[in-house]
């Protein structure tokens, strides 16, 4: 057995890495797509200072985390359907908010375990976070293969959706909550500063090569669980740090995929061009 | 048989009334051009059939029941003004698109209909698209998308179409296409339609019934009245010319392009 697989610490690593990695990019495609992508940073940091403020209060950062990203994703929900035109404004207020909080609480806490935070600790999974992040994936993935079409739709045209009788409100709530909930849990175990990373890397290089909706999707999955898997590969053997390599991986195929796209005749979609009929 | 009863209709945006007392009835198989100046409140009247809005005050009555309860919206097909400005680069298939609105019409929780396939082959079939299945969307061009747009709606057999100035953002040869192809849909299938246009020569070579909307009001003509121009001009406050009178299976449709 190679020695990588020889660490419980590592299974456990691989395990929830991989899980967390299929599940990412499903929400991610969705929030790429409608052009949200930036709702992940801000959901991160304000997650982190839910952690701060777990911290602080004694309360299980974790569970602080989610009830902070819970509220704030129903706020930008709430804000962008009153501002419709200009509705990332609401995504920055709250990302500023966050991360102003995160900064005022995090000078009560010791910056070790604020640092585990902001960076996550793959490597130091303990057994309640094993179990949290293979329950949230049941819950993601059932959720998403249940709302699939319905995301779809809404997703491409959701005035039609509306009109097409789907419930477009409880849909993107339901979706808006789970987003939260996977981006401050995931936050714990790779870092804020790597999940918003992982919800828009795969999906980018998945655009380049997908043909369809399904396969941008398909392809997001196998791209995420690649850059986890390599991701923490190179970690163990480099002595990097897994998040940023992770993160580093992602971001190299990125560029490989885009510079393949350049190359005549590699079949690849850098943009859509229109009419060749 | 009516399929759309509008009475005494009117809607303001706060102390600025858009529409006042419109009333108009369209009948099962009409083709009806919506049509007048720039802020007369086209649009409106359209999100108000669709109760995207809600009137001030008067009733509209779809499919011989009150708006208020109606519930069968897969019957009424929308196509917006909207419709050709979607994110091109959105990865999603000609077949994909046309196959979520049936699956949204046969209730969007629901098991996929054993014919799933052959019906969106055929709403393809009947707009010319149907080797275009696997195609990305934003890979067609603006009259391409336009068609698909169409079989989106067709695919859950409609009995109203209502477009929203469908041809902005095409060029001419593909939007005289898109008058016959509807033109066509109207008499084989049936479907009424309903469009709000500028382009009042054209709609006037098609449409039976035309809506006119202004500022002093707003008027129904039947397209075969020879007094149409008159009327319009009146509204438009310059002259307008009709192109001809609504024509089917006759010459007119050929110097269309239609045949």
């Amino acid at each position: 057995m190679p020695e990588i697989f020889q660490y419980d610490f590592m299974i456990n690593a691989f395990i929830v890495g991989i899980l967390i990695a299929i599940i990412i990019p499903c929400i991610g495609t969705v929030v790429v797509l409608r052009r949200l992508s930036i709702m992940g940073d801000a959901l991160s940091h304000i997650s982190l200072a839910g952690v701060a403020a777990g911290l602080v209060f004694g309360i299980n950062p974790i569970l602080s985390a989610v009830v902070f990203a819970v509220i704030a994703s129903l706020s930008i929900e709430k804000i962008r359907s009153k501002i419709p035109k200009y509705g990332e404004i609401s995504t920055a207020v709250m990302m500023s908010f966050g991360i102003g909080l995160a900064a005022i609480l995090s000078g009560f806490v010791s910056s070790a375990n604020f640092n585990s935070f902001l960076f996550g600790s793959l490597m130091a999974i303990n057994r309640f976070e094993k179990y949290l992040v293979i329950c949230l994936a049941v819950v993601v993935l059932t959720v998403f293969i249940l709302m699939y079409r319905a995301l779809f739709y809404i997703t491409f045209d959701e005035e039609s959706a509306r009109l097409a009788g789907i419930p477009v409100k409880t849909i993107t709530m339901v979706f808006t909550v789970l987003t939260a909930v996977t981006i401050s849990v995931s936050s714990r175990v790779v870092g804020t500063l790597v999940v918003s990373s992982m919800m828009v890397l795969p999906v980018a290089v998945s655009m380049q090569i997908a043909k369809s909706y399904k396969q941008t999707v398909v392809f997001s999955v196998l791209f995420s669980v690649f850059f986890v898997v390599s991701g923490l590969i190179f970690s163990f053997y480099l002595d990097l740090k897994p998040g940023g390599t992770i993160v580093m991986t992602g971001v190299i195929s990125l560029v490989i995929t885009l510079l393949a796209g350049k190359i005549p005749g590699s079949g690849r979609r850098k943009i859509a061009l229109r009419g060749d009929d | 048989m009516h399929v759309l009863e509008v009475e005494n209709l009117s809607f303001a945006y706060g102390e600025n009334y858009i529409l006042k007392d419109v009333s108009f009835t369209v009948e099962k198989g009409d083709f009806v051009g919506i049509i007048g100046p720039n802020g007369s409140g086209k649009s409106t009247l359209v999100k108000l059939m669709l109760k995207i809005l809600t009137p001030e005050s008067g009733k509209i009555r779809i499919l011989g029941e009150d708006i208020r309860k109606f519930g069968e919206w897969s019957k009424i097909g929308y196509i917006s003004q909207k419709a050709n400005s979607f994110n091109s680069d959105f990865p999603a298939t000609v077949n994909e698109i046309v196959g979520a609105s049936l699956l949204a019409s046969n209730g969007i929780f629901r098991r996929k209909p054993p014919d799933f396939s052959e019906r969106v082959y055929n709403a393809l079939k009947k707009v010319g698209m149907q080797d275009y299945g696997n195609k990305l969307i934003g890979r067609l061009s603006g009259g391409q998308q336009q068609r698909v747009f169409i079989a989106r709606v067709l695919v859950a057999e409609p009995e109203i179409m209502i477009l929203d100035e469908p041809t902005v953002g095409i060029d001419s040869k593909s939007e005289e296409a898109l008058y016959c192809l509807l033109a066509r849909l109207n008499e084989e299938l049936g479907i009424t339609i309903i469009m709000v246009t500028h382009d009042i020569g054209e709609i006037s070579v098609h449409a039976n019934k035309l809506i006119c909307l202004g500022e002093n009001g707003f008027t129904v003509h039947d397209t075969a009245d020879p007094d149409s121009d008159r009327i319009i001009s009146a509204i438009y406050g310059f002259s307008v010319n009709m192109q001809n009178r609504r024509c089917r299976n006759c010459d007119c449709m050929k110097r269309a392009g239609c045949d």
